[in-house]
């Protein structure tokens, strides 16, 4: 196992559509994610960042090429191992929040656990602790709709990293926020999620929280343009 | 998991309860309209319940039901009796008669005359009073609603003084009967003096009630009391089977029943349907997030079913209990008696809603199967 790479896309096409209205999306997408780094994916909208980790993620199936994932080639699973996969080892966070409404905070973080096979119970004493440490101890048994912008963004990160994923993908997780919680979130977010075994994927065209990245792969036009360290 | 699909249903009251309120509907209809028609078809046949102790009824061969009789001759009742077969038989008189009320009303009502020496005819539940004093001059047995009706605002009481046919008739007992489908009233008396309140002289036997010998089947000895008198004869069952299935082809009844009965069926699929399909549309993105955080496809199946089993099992709940007191509520006035809800007709609405709740459930899991989990990372 290659310890020093959490995703490695080689080749990744990805084609919508087809005959005349066909348009590739992902032109042949050569990348090598880090572990124990947070990485950033920008670029201009529509350049294919979100198609790109829809794939890493084993969302959508790549056209042609091959990702491998903690050394385990995704886009030869089946589709049973790959929802199994992404349980046990992803975690979400979403531009949009996507907590379910008719649950407090403390269940919803607590979700990938239940997922995962826990019951409620047991899940939400995790998800607490860990709502605890994002600073929502007051707000745990709130519901999505009594909390801000922020909070929800807490909530999201802690339902992301409850069941301990080795890889955390994050999907504009400013762009709902202001310029003082988006910083917040990406605090909380570096904090809590760095770790030496987990790779932290952030899409973002926010260039506020660059700072906070280890690397930054640029997109442009279906291709990784650029890919370097951080110097900020 | 589980828990996670009833928060998901239980959050969004408003459809919840347009759920529950569109399975209750249903259910209610179902079994209101089922019951009522079970109870008015049974009405058909109540006369034959009334004589538990005949298994045998003998008539003129056109007789088709209990309110259309062709009188029988005194001698056939030797005849049947003759017959092998017949532990014994006993005449039964069935007809209509006008009573004055106590206010001065006129009512149409039953006379049943029995067997004077047996009094075999006689419901079997007697509520107040002796059988044996119908053996007295002008002697009538009433049912307790025909009581009520005639006598209404009084008591149940004994030595009460009727007209029958402008004649005499002292009430010495009450009893309780099957209620009967085309009036509430009835008055039971010997058959000699039924004669007397309808003034028809001789050959005026209603039917000929008989028991089957032990060892003999009475469907056996039917068809040996067919073969030797001519007349019609049949098992209390198959003849009660026939009065119903009367009223059942030659009334309009099934088909206005049937008609409520379906209609019922089709708002339940098309509320239950439609509304849970909306949850499910409304929820959409909370299924495509929990796939893709990883949620197999089979646990939201299961979410969804469970969803839609709770929605069944509270709405056919409620319903029937709607039903149930329905039938509790409005069995208490006399002219309801006899309509209930019958087990099997609870068991069948709830097979419907069960199936109107598998329908919704499979409609509404293709939207969840086929979700794009990926639509989470759209804005």
């Amino acid at each position: 196992m290659n310890r020093q790479i959490a995703v490695e896309c080689t080749g990744v096409v990805k084609d919508f559509g087809t005959g005349s209205v066909k348009q590739r999306v992902l032109q042949g997408i050569d990348w090598q994610v880090p572990i124990g780094a947070t990485t950033f994916l920008v670029g201009p909208s529509g350049c294919g960042k979100t198609t790109l980790i829809s794939i890493i993620a084993g969302l959508l199936t790549a056209t042609s090429g091959t990702v491998r994932i903690l050394d385990q080639e995704i886009t030869k699973m089946r589709p049973g191992r790959v929802v199994k996969f992404r349980a046990d080892c992803l975690g979400f966070i979403f531009q949009q929040f996507n907590l379910l409404p008719s649950l407090s905070a403390v269940e919803n973080a607590a979700v990938s656990l239940v997922v995962q096979g826990s019951t409620l119970a047991s899940a939400k004493r995790q998800a607490a602790a860990l709502l605890d440490q994002l600073g929502m101890d007051k707000n745990k048994h709130k519901y999505p709709n009594q909390l801000s912008g922020g909070q929800q963004q807490r909530v999201a990160i802690a339902r992301a990293l409850v069941h301990n994923p080795k890889i955390v993908i994050s999907d504009e997780p400013t762009a709902s926020l202001d310029a003082q919680a988006g910083r917040e979130v990406m605090e909380l977010l570096r904090q809590v999620a760095s770790a030496d075994d987990r790779a932290v994927i952030v899409v973002t065209h926010d260039n506020r929280i660059f700072p906070f990245a280890d690397h930054i792969a640029t997109m442009s036009d279906g291709r990784i343009e650029s890919f370097r360290r951080n110097a900020t | 998991m589980f828990a996670i699909a009833l928060k998901m249903l239980f959050h969004d009251r408003a459809k919840y309860l347009g759920l529950i309120l569109g399975v209750a509907f249903s259910t209610l209809l179902i079994n209101q309209q089922l019951g009522i028609f079970i109870g008015l078809i049974t009405r058909a046949g109540a006369v034959i319940v009334d004589v538990p102790q005949a298994d045998i009824w003998v008539m003129d061969p056109g007789v088709k039901n209990l309110d259309t009789i062709f009188p029988l001759r005194d001698t056939e009742l030797g005849r049947v009796r003759g017959v092998p077969g017949v532990a014994w038989a006993v005449p039964l008189y069935k007809s209509n008669v006008t009573i004055r009320t106590g206010n001065g009303e006129l009512e149409a009502s039953l006379l049943i005359g029995v067997d004077d020496s047996t009094l075999i005819g006689l419901p079997p539940e007697v509520v107040m009073g002796n059988i044996d004093d119908l053996r007295r001059p002008d002697a009538v047995a009433v049912s307790v609603d025909g009581f009520r009706k005639v006598w209404r605002n009084e008591p149940l009481s004994l030595g009460n003084i009727a007209e029958l046919n402008d004649r005499r008739a002292v009430v010495v007992a009450i009893v309780k009967d099957s209620p009967k489908f085309t009036s509430s009233i009835t008055f039971f008396t010997r058959y000699s003096q039924a004669l007397q309140y309808t003034n028809n002289g001789r050959n005026q036997m209603s039917f000929i009630v008989a028991k089957s010998a032990p060892g003999a089947t009475p469907q056996e000895v039917s068809r040996s009391v067919v073969a030797r008198t001519g007349l019609q004869a049949m098992s209390a069952e198959d003849f009660r089977y026939k009065a119903i299935m009367y009223v059942v082809q030659n009334t309009g009844i099934p088909i206005s029943i049937g008609t409520v009965v379906g209609l019922g069926i089709l708002v339940g699929i098309a509320v239950v349907g439609l509304m849970f399909n909306l949850f499910v549309l409304e929820n959409l993105k909370q299924f495509a997030v929990l796939k893709a955080i990883g949620t197999s496809n089979m646990r939201l199946i299961g979410m969804v079913f469970l969803q839609a089993a709770v929605v069944g099992f509270v709405g056919f709940s409620v319903g029937l209990f709607g039903a149930t007191m329905f039938f509790e509520t409005a069995g208490k006035s006399p002219t309801f008696q006899g309509f209930y809800l019958p087990w099997y007709v609870a068991a069948g609405s709830g097979a419907i809603a069960a199936a109107i709740i598998v329908l919704a459930a499979l409609l509404a899991m293709r939207r969840v199967l086929f979700v794009d989990p990926a639509i989470v990372f759209r804005g």
